[in-house]
């Protein structure tokens, strides 16, 4: 078993193993509990999708750079509480551009950082976790945030409301997805962003700018958490200042399963899509058939895990690591 | 000595110094800003300081080894909470009801320790045998094993008293308390692993340049399961220590208690990359930010001001390693 | 010699892999204290048959034998304890830990408890670094160490079991002439133990200096050996590629146009200085040197990776100043780099988009990329430099190394710079590909372009350059013309002896 070697199939199959995987599981799923498939159901799993998927999209450009991000969770919880707190203040109209600006600053100190002095991208963010989070506790003075009159505000739109028969957030998330997967795949800056990715000397030596790349994607991965901060407050109208914690974890889990290499050079849009859809369908499957919330987190380690080994394994043609 | 050698003992020395740093900035800043009578540097401080040290400490001992092997390790937090949960649920176990309260700690302690070399142990045997980075592993581990705790007891607290236990861990000896013993114990036997035994060593190897470990004949996935076994135990240890005082645990706890320890690992110097770092450094980082969280206390900062001040800090450390790295305008800019 | 029992024999050796069949049966043979060199083109298969030797690949098929008898080597290890040691091109060190611990990795001696027994490790280790001879301590941390050091450390390494032969892979690609007669001295002393050694290397020079026997592979066959004082260079590289290579012919010289490149005074700390230097369009300027002669980092700092202390730069009589690679290429240098690999190319990216990279900006139908125009672009370069592919489609990094040079030679040209900066343009490459692009550099001149070629092989640069610039330590010792160099003058000139005949400080 130690030498077992992959065959042209077998790698086939483990290319694709995760889709095989999760169409079996839709299926399963499908037969245990007749509500999975309906339409108001997936429409359900998408609409709660929307907001850690829209994070996901932003992190995707990081990631295919070549850095992480593990701010994404603390800067999203201080994206709902500055929008909430400045919607009554100065009213939805300038609270949304202000959150916007603000967050986005934040995305821009972690680009300069990681792509102008050229910092580790894990220990920038690890720090900035922190910073910002108790950056919104001050900020919140330690309470929740609540809009104080919900009904007299046209601001739960965006995240309750819908257009045609589909929710708004659902809307935004696939417009998102569509418009960054054009900017990835078709633009020079995309290219670019794979360069980098793939191998940043050599990109440099082509004449790339790479810091401005590097702070180009953390620009849009911050623009993406400004925006499912603002499906967040819109959605609740109201929030506790940790609502964030840990999706950076989730974030990345969606990244990986959608088959985007950590290190750097591949991935797209779309396969991200995909892995937000698949832990959403897994865990909104485990619910119906009547398991609690937590037996998602096992589920997850473990398709986790199975879907880079398949990957990996694929790669280098033989299931176990050679290494002794 | 040249400039090359006096960078490099600026920087093993560093910690040590931003300890100083901190001592003697937060004793003068708190005489004027302080709410409270006692002065900064109180031997009952220090003593306090290095106790609540201990849990992150421990653990981030066990992370100074996976981490110069090159690798990382997200569960831990997950790791520490299940090996509470087992050490003060297994005391109500129908097998040990006969048991004295005295007798039976034995026995949930060794469960406890198990749990923790248990669950290491699959994350030492994923990355050995399918060769799936650590990252990735443990990020998953760190989801699936904290499904676990919540598996066990659902959202409610796991609460067992035992009154013996807290007498023995509350227990001082010369002033310190039992926490902060282990603490000093469990650093010393682990910089004695690393710097004089041979798979000390080899950790140095293996994170250093894993090729010519391998063809050294060094069995690195063994080599690699042992340490994350390792840490496992660390962890467990930890949990042990600081749960028995307590008696309770919640499903939640130790979250975040893996980046704390990777924190107080980087602030010690050891690089991301493997290869080099020292424990006893990280000692000093684990003292650094706990001394930074009672400073910032001291003087009548709260606990948010505390996480932006500790975020900051590891930024600007990153920053500071890298000017101390870099030799002159004439470096190549990629 | 014939009647003795070889150290080592390979006998009928396959080794296969996927695609590929790097070994067709090979036979080969080490007597004790010869030093037998091993010569082939890149892709020859001597790294592999060095693998299989060293215990790191199995072969599918054949025998080894070692001192007569059948061995199997599973691991590096076993290998080394049957006295079987490979030197590797590309060091294996760990560079955070001591000397000591590095020539003991993995057979650290013991104590009781898993404790590492200091004392005789210390021991052990000086008594090896003392045998060859080395300035330095076994408690020194070898990332401190020069390369001529750690190479001496992974010798130092062969030598702690009785090693009876000893491979040594391109040893001399960092060296200096002193440190290379150092290692030279440590082979002789190898040999007069009795011990078996293979010498691989692509330096004609020095297999000629130190061999007793030399074996070529071509296309992963054996194809013969010679004994080296009864041969010569040509009947070798016949064996090699099959035909003979007149390496000497010289080119005709090409019509020289306008300075297209001066450099007054350029200083950058201590890696060079007081650099002066012209490049007319129309010629192909060599620069000759050892490794850390300062080459490389000129080459750098014309490309804008590197700040230089002083002096100036002039493109077409006009003043630059070149702050990065985006100003170098705007002002139309260009720089083919040293590591194709590292520096040159993405290896996950298919071979159109490499070769579109440093213009992808300009290559746009409104906001999005044209794949008409990146695809033109490379069609036109893959039939121009006859790069060998599939299609656009296929990862760089599944080339051969020749059309990988290639594919960055192209993206460059398509840049349509007016310095042309060549950084070791064959290095790493078969002969065959080798003499393509030499042809493709004289044809550049030609076509108008000013070309730099940097280079540390000495049959290169004097096929290719109109004029050449000997460096040493930094410093231009030296500027010839193609008429005017010799081989003698030029190995003076970067050895530091000037032009009066003295050493350099």
């Amino acid at each position: 078993m130690a030498d077992e070697r992959l065959n042209a199939i077998g790698k086939l199959i483990a290319r694709q193993g995760i889709l095989v995987a999760f169409v079996i599981f839709m299926i399963g799923f499908a037969l245990l509990n007749d509500r999975f498939i309906t339409v108001d159901n997936v429409l359900g799993v998408v609409r709660s999708s929307a907001i850690l998927g829209v994070m996901a999209l932003g992190v995707t450009f990081v990631v295919i750079s070549g850095n992480l991000d593990l701010s994404v969770g603390s800067m999203m919880s201080f994206s709902t509480i500055v929008v909430l707190d400045l919607h009554d203040k100065i009213g939805p109209e300038l609270a949304i551009p202000a959150m916007f600006l603000m967050t986005m600053a934040l995305g821009a100190i972690i680009g300069v950082l990681v792509g102008y002095f050229k910092l580790n991208s894990l220990i920038v963010t690890l720090g900035m976790l922190s910073a910002i989070h108790g950056l919104t506790l001050t900020y919140s003075g330690g309470k929740n945030m609540d809009i104080a009159d919900k009904e007299g505000t046209w601001f739960s739109v965006i995240g309750q409301g819908s257009l045609l028969g589909v929710p708004v957030p659902i809307i935004i998330f696939l417009g998102l997805a569509c418009l960054l997967s054009v900017l990835l795949a078709k633009t020079p800056f995309g290219r670019k962003v794979y360069a980098v990715g793939g191998n940043g000397v050599a990109a440099t030596f082509s004449g790339i700018r790479r810091p401005r790349i590097v702070l180009m994607t953390y620009l849009i991965s911050s623009f993406c958490v400004a925006m499912a901060g603002l499906l967040q407050a819109s959605r609740s109208m109201g929030s506790q200042n940790t609502v964030g914690q840990g999706l950076e974890l989730e974030v990345l889990a969606a990244i990986i399963l959608g088959g985007a290499s950590l290190l750097g050079g591949s991935g797209t849009v779309f396969k991200t899509v995909i892995g937000v859809l698949i832990l959403g369908f897994i865990q909104n499957g485990l619910l119906l058939v009547g398991l609690e919330f937590y037996v998602q987190y096992v589920v997850t380690w473990l398709i986790i895990i199975l879907a880079v080994w398949l990957d990996i394994a694929a790669k280098r043609g033989r299931l176990l690591s050679p290494i002794a | 000595m040249t400039t090359s050698n006096r960078t490099k003992m600026i920087k093993r020395g560093a910690i040590w110094g931003f300890i100083v740093l901190e001592l003697v900035f937060f004793s003068v800043a708190g005489r004027f800003l302080s709410l409270s009578e006692t002065r900064f540097m109180d031997l009952d401080n220090m003593l306090l300081l290095l106790k609540q040290s201990a849990p992150i400490g421990i653990i981030a001992l066990g992370m100074t080894v996976i981490m110069i092997n090159g690798n990382i390790d997200l569960s831990v937090g997950a790791i520490f909470a299940l090996s509470a949960i087992v050490m003060l649920d297994s005391q109500t176990w129908p097998i040990f009801s006969g048991l004295s309260e005295f007798t039976v700690i034995p026995f949930a302690w060794g469960l406890a320790l198990i749990t923790g070399m248990v669950l290491g142990a699959i994350n030492g045997l994923i990355v050995w045998k399918t060769g799936v980075d650590a990252f990735i592993v443990t990020l998953g581990a760190m989801l699936g094993y904290r499904g676990l705790v919540f598996m066990y007891n659902g959202e409610q607290p796991t609460f067992q008293l035992n009154w013996t236990l807290v007498d023995m861990t509350e227990s001082s000896f010369l002033g310190l308390e039992f926490p902060a013993i282990v603490f000093i114990v469990l650093t010393f036997l682990v910089w004695l692993m690393m710097t004089r035994t041979v798979h000390g060593r080899n950790a140095y190897a293996v994170g250093d340049n894993r090729d010519a470990a391998v063809n050294a004949g060094i069995r690195v996935g063994p080599h690699m399961l042992w340490n994350f076994v390792l840490i496992g135990f660390l962890t467990a240890f930890s949990s042990i220590v600081f749960y028995s005082a307590s008696g309770s645990v919640n499903p939640n706890d130790g979250e975040l208690y893996e980046l704390w320890a990777i924190t107080a690992v980087v602030l010690g110097g050891t690089k991301l990359v493997g290869g080099s770092g020292s424990v006893i450094n990280t000692f000093g980082g684990v003292l650094a930010i706990q001394l930074l969280r009672k400073g910032l206390g001291h003087i009548g900062a709260d606990t948010e001001t505390v996480n932006l001040v500790i975020g900051l800090i590891l930024i600007a450390v990153l920053f500071l390693d890298r000017q101390l790295n870099i030799k002159g305008k004439g470096e190549l800019r990629t | 010699m014939s009647t003795q029992t070889p150290a080592l024999r390979l006998e009928g050796i396959v080794k296969t892999f996927p695609g590929v069949r790097a070994l067709d049966g090979v036979s080969f043979e080490v007597l004790p204290g010869e030093v037998h060199a091993l010569l082939g083109e890149n892709g020859a298969g001597k790294s592999t048959l060095m693998k299989v030797l060293a215990g790191m690949h199995q072969p599918d098929e054949g025998r080894i034998y070692i001192e007569a008898k059948q061995v199997i080597m599973r691991t590096p290890l076993e290998a080394k304890a049957k006295g079987v040691v490979l030197i590797h091109q590309e060091l294996s060190l760990a560079e955070e830990m001591s000397v000591a611990e590095n020539i003991y990795l993995g057979e650290l001696p013991r104590k009781r408890f898993g404790l590492v027994d200091t004392p005789t490790l210390l021991a052990k280790a000086g008594a090896i670094l003392k045998r060859l001879n080395c300035g330095f301590g076994p408690e020194v941390t070898v990332g401190d160490l020069s390369i001529a050091n750690k190479q001496m450390v992974e010798i130092a390494r062969a030598l702690t079991v009785d090693a009876k032969t000893v491979v040594f892979d391109e040893p001399t690609a960092s060296l200096t002439d002193a440190e290379k007669v150092v290692l030279f001295d440590v082979i002789r002393d190898l040999t007069e133990r009795g011990v078996g050694v293979v010498y691989i290397s692509h330096r004609m020079e020095e297999i000629f200096t130190i061999s007793d026997r030399i074996s070529v592979l071509r296309d992963g066959s054996y194809r013969g050996t010679l004994i080296t004082a009864a041969t010569n260079e040509d009947e070798v590289t016949q064996l090699m590629i099959g035909r003979s290579l007149d390496l000497t012919r010289k080119h005709e010289p090409t019509d020289c146009g306008a300075i297209a490149l001066e450099v007054k005074d350029l200083s950058c700390d201590s890696l060079f200085e007081g650099i002066n230097f012209k490049v007319h369009s129309g010629e192909v300027l060599g620069f000759y040197g050892l490794v850390g002669a300062g080459r490389t980092e000129i080459a750098e700092t014309l490309f804008g990776l590197r700040t230089p202390s002083k002096g100036a730069i002039y493109l077409e009589g006009k003043e630059v100043k070149i702050t990065s690679p985006v100003a170098a290429i705007q002002n139309g240098i260009s720089l083919v780099p040293e590591n194709r690999k590292e520096q040159g190319l993405v290896l996950g990216m298919n071979c159109r988009d490499n070769m579109t990279l440093p213009q992808v900006g300009d290559l746009t139908a409104g906001p999005f990329v044209s794949d008409g125009a990146e695809i033109a672009i490379f069609d036109l370069y893959r039939d121009k430099l006859e790069i060998k592919t599939p299609n656009w489609r296929q990862l760089v990094g599944n080339l051969s190394g020749g059309n990988q040079q290639k594919i960055v030679i192209g993206k460059w040209l398509s840049m349509h710079p007016k310095v042309l900066i060549v950084d070791e343009p064959t290095r790493g490459i078969d002969v065959g590909s080798k003499s393509e692009i030499h042809k493709l550099i004289r044809e550049l001149a030609k076509q108008g372009y000013a070309v730099i070629v940097i280079s540390s092989e000495m049959p290169e640069v004097l096929q290719v350059s109109d004029r050449i610039v000997a460096m040493y330590q930094g410093r231009i010792m030296r500027e010839f013309t193609a008429q005017e160099v010799t081989e003698d003058n030029l190995v003076q000139a970067i050895s530091g002896i000037t032009a009066s005949g003295e050493k350099a400080a």
